[in-house]
């Protein structure tokens, strides 16, 4: 069962966050430029995803969330843009965006229990990537929305579970209408 | 041609048009200092590495070319720091060469390694850290490109050791439109629809006023905003970093605004209807208390980088592009305009000019000259077009209120940093890039004190500035807010008149020391100091303690609450 896209608030993803999309040159201290930047500035991250862009090892690509209500969007994206090694910046807001975002989680559970453990597991659409006598660990990848709830759901239902998010990566929503 | 990396980088820098570094050799920048022996670039021996960033930032903004400082790795890159940060603030082109360990030893801390790229990242417009020998013509080429041109401001390139030992396979640098930058490409001419625009809003504007700002004098636009100001007949004031961008003189200039700017200046500003905004950033100092600053004001904002537009005060009609370009196609657009009756407008600042002129209590005694005066006197008594360097505090404030700037590029001084020492090295870099022009500068007892070694280097390096100190013996500013803030509870401002001893410590470097503390002194000291040519002056001006700087906004206050002198005040 696929998650529903995401298209609003919720509790961890307020509608001051915005998401931008940066390229940048792959070059030593990049990123340091981009966090010490975001820090003297006084502007708030909320979460960030680094990787290769295309195919080309030149360029990379910054998936941003930032908190806009830190300092206004067009400032943040206006001092970002000043920096000699980002190339280009677009801005997304969550309603223009399809997102999506990565969750890895271990769980200590009891052979007892491993049956609640896989129908939470399906219901989610996540899966069994690794297991253990006494933990399993699994993976989710879906809107923040449907991680939000998921993480929700492990940690009601288990002791400290162990859980990586990977910050979300965007790309613009589709225009159906053409 | 295979050259070794010091060669490259010498020829590199050749090859931007360097005609003078300002440095301090050490380990890790030696091989570089070899081949300086056989190139025609003038270096500066400073005693001080931060001496070295001022008086290239002084060069810088005497000449509009970038100034350029070497130094060593580690401490030697650290003292830096403040120029650095200092040209960032007054977005000044500045390119700093610093040495490094050799590529092997980075991160161990090997001696004399810190890491000046991160130190610097956040106050540069960029840095570099060279990894590959062959990549110096490049870099540097970049590094002069992105330190000149859209918003200026300092660069860094760290170059390792072995890199300069290593031998490269030399290569033209690129010309700038082939460097490959894919992420910088300033924005210089004005959108043609923000700039009718603004012409047209301009010309609705019954008390407009244009706020001038630094990024005039950095776009090299003063003829053609007398153009705009004179088409238009708006009155001009000009901000603490543009003091000289529009003549003094001028019946339409008002003067400097700000927390110390002149009655008119600061008053027009927060009467107006519409500030037309010019390389100038709403600057904490000029706006007062930010909610209260030119309320019925539209805003239209000209700058050379857009982050500046709605970072302080959202503007009306925003305008991304360089002053010069922007001005000049204001000028055109407004051509064909027809400007409202501003009749009363003048007449409203004719009368603020007339009650409120800059003044100061006159009656000088011995030993107690009056600072304004001085001012006055080396305005008077010096060639017009004479270069004056201040310092930070009370001296800066005067030198920026009572002489009177009729030329761009003729007053340089520390202004976003408040950087103290600022004076004396920055007037070394400014007569080196202007040797035949007259550089004062013009000190408190305070900041001298603080770099005034480089006075030493102004001898040797045969380097003849003057140096006005205006010798109150306290930390003149700070002593003024404990009086007026801290209920004259005075801690730690004292520095003692004759402590040191300015004439023998002018004199043991090899410069003219005089003494003034006679009103009559005052002037032949002046020309005195005017006619010796071949060596530095130095004058101890015995000033009056208690004088303050007037007009004053009170920090955090309204610009509506401003302190005119004691004698302008009601009743008074």
């Amino acid at each position: 069962m696929a998650p529903e896209p995401f298209l609003g608030a919720t509790e961890h993803t307020p509608v001051t966050h915005h998401i931008l999309s940066v390229l940048v040159e792959n070059k030593a201290g990049v990123l340091a430029r981009i966090a010490g930047l975001f820090s003297r500035r006084g502007f708030n991250i909320y979460s960030l995803a680094v990787a290769p862009a295309e195919e080309t090892e030149r360029f990379s690509r910054l998936t941003i969330v930032v908190d806009a209500e830190s300092a206004p969007l067009e400032q943040i994206i206006g001092q970002l843009d000043k920096l000699i090694n980002v190339v280009e910046i677009s801005d997304l807001a969550p309603i223009e965006a399809v997102e999506r975002e990565l969750l890895l989680a271990t769980v200590p559970v009891s052979e007892a229990d491993r049956g609640e453990l896989l129908r939470s597991v399906a219901h989610a659409g996540a899966a069994i990537i690794d297991f253990s006598e006494s933990q399993v660990t699994v993976s989710l990848s879906g809107t923040p929305a449907a991680i939000d709830a998921f993480e929700k759901a492990l940690a009601e239902q288990y002791p400290s579970p162990e859980i990586q998010r990977t910050g979300r990566v965007a790309l613009p929503r589709l225009d159906r209408s053409r | 041609m295979k050259i070794t990396g010091a060669q490259a980088l010498i020829k590199s820098l050749e090859h931007q048009g360097t005609e003078v570094i300002f440095g301090l050799p050490g380990g890790a920048i030696l091989p570089v200092y070899d081949p300086i022996i056989d190139s025609t670039i003038r270096h500066v021996l400073v005693r001080h590495e931060q001496g070295a960033g001022h008086m290239a930032e002084g060069y810088a903004q005497a000449t509009g070319r970038p100034g350029v400082a070497m130094v060593t790795s580690g401490p030697g890159a650290t003292n830096t720091v403040t120029p650095i940060g200092n040209a960032y603030m007054d977005s000044t082109p500045l390119v700093v060469i610093t040495g490094q360990v050799a590529t092997g030893s980075i991160g161990t801390d090997a001696f004399q390694e810190c890491d000046i790229t991160g130190i610097t990242m956040g106050i540069t417009k960029h840095n570099w850290l060279l990894k590959d020998a062959n990549d110096i013509p490049d870099v540097i080429a970049e590094a002069f490109h992105i330190a000149t041109t859209g918003r200026p401001g300092p660069v860094l390139v760290d170059l390792p050791k072995d890199l300069s030992q290593t031998l490269m396979e030399w290569h033209a640098p690129p010309a700038p439109e082939e460097l490959d930058l894919p992420g910088y490409h300033p924005q210089t001419k004005g959108d043609p629809q923000a700039i009718a625009a603004a012409a047209a809003l301009l010309a609705e504007a019954e008390r407009p006023v244009l706020y001038v700002g630094g990024g005039v004098l950095k776009a090299r636009a003063s003829q053609a905003l007398l153009a705009f100001a004179e088409l238009t007949g708006v009155p001009v004031v000009t901000t603490l970093m543009a003091r000289g961008a529009f003549p003094d003189s001028h019946i339409q200039c008002l003067g400097m605004p700000g927390m110390h700017g002149n009655y008119t200046a600061v008053t027009a500003l927060q009467k107006s209807d519409l500030l037309v905004s010019l390389g100038a950033r709403f600057d904490d100092r000029v706006t007062g208390k930010i909610d209260a600053f030119a309320p019925n004001a539209k805003i239209i904002h000209v700058d050379i980088d857009p982050a500046e537009l709605g970072k302080v005060r959202r503007p009306d009609v925003g305008i991304t592009g360089d002053a010069k370009s922007v001005i000049e196609d204001l000028v055109k657009a407004s051509a064909g305009l027809v400007q409202a009756d501003r009749t009363a407008w003048w007449s409203q600042l004719d009368e603020w000019r007339a009650r409120y002129p800059l003044t100061y209590d006159k009656n000088e005694t011995v030993g107690a000259l009056k600072p304004q005066g001085i001012v006055e006197a080396l305005s008077a008594h010096s060639p017009e077009d004479s270069i004056v360097v201040s310092g930070v505090g009370q001296h800066q404030m005067w030198a920026a209120q009572h002489w009177r700037y009729d030329h761009p590029y003729t007053w340089i001084n520390s202004g976003g940093a408040g950087t103290m020492g600022f004076a004396v090295p920055a007037a070394i870099g400014a007569k080196a890039g202007r040797p035949e022009k007259t550089v004062w500068a013009i000190d408190g007892d305070g900041c001298f004190q603080m770099t005034a070694q480089e006075l030493v280097t102004a001898r040797s390096e045969e380097i003849p500035i003057k140096v006005a100190i205006l010798n109150n013996s306290y930390l003149g500013m700070v002593r003024q807010w404990q009086e007026m803030f801290y209920e004259e509870r005075y801690s730690e401002v004292y520095l003692s008149p004759d402590l040191p001893d300015y004439v023998k410590w002018a004199e043991s470097m090899g410069c003219v020391g005089l003494r003034v503390d006679t009103p009559e002194d005052v002037v032949p000291a002046i020309e005195k100091a005017n006619s010796i040519e071949d060596r530095p002056v130095v004058i101890d001006f015995r000033t009056d303690a208690s004088e303050k700087v007037f007009p004053m906004v009170a920090a955090g206050a309204s610009n509506d609450e401003i302190m005119v002198h004691p004698s302008q005040r009601e009743g008074a």
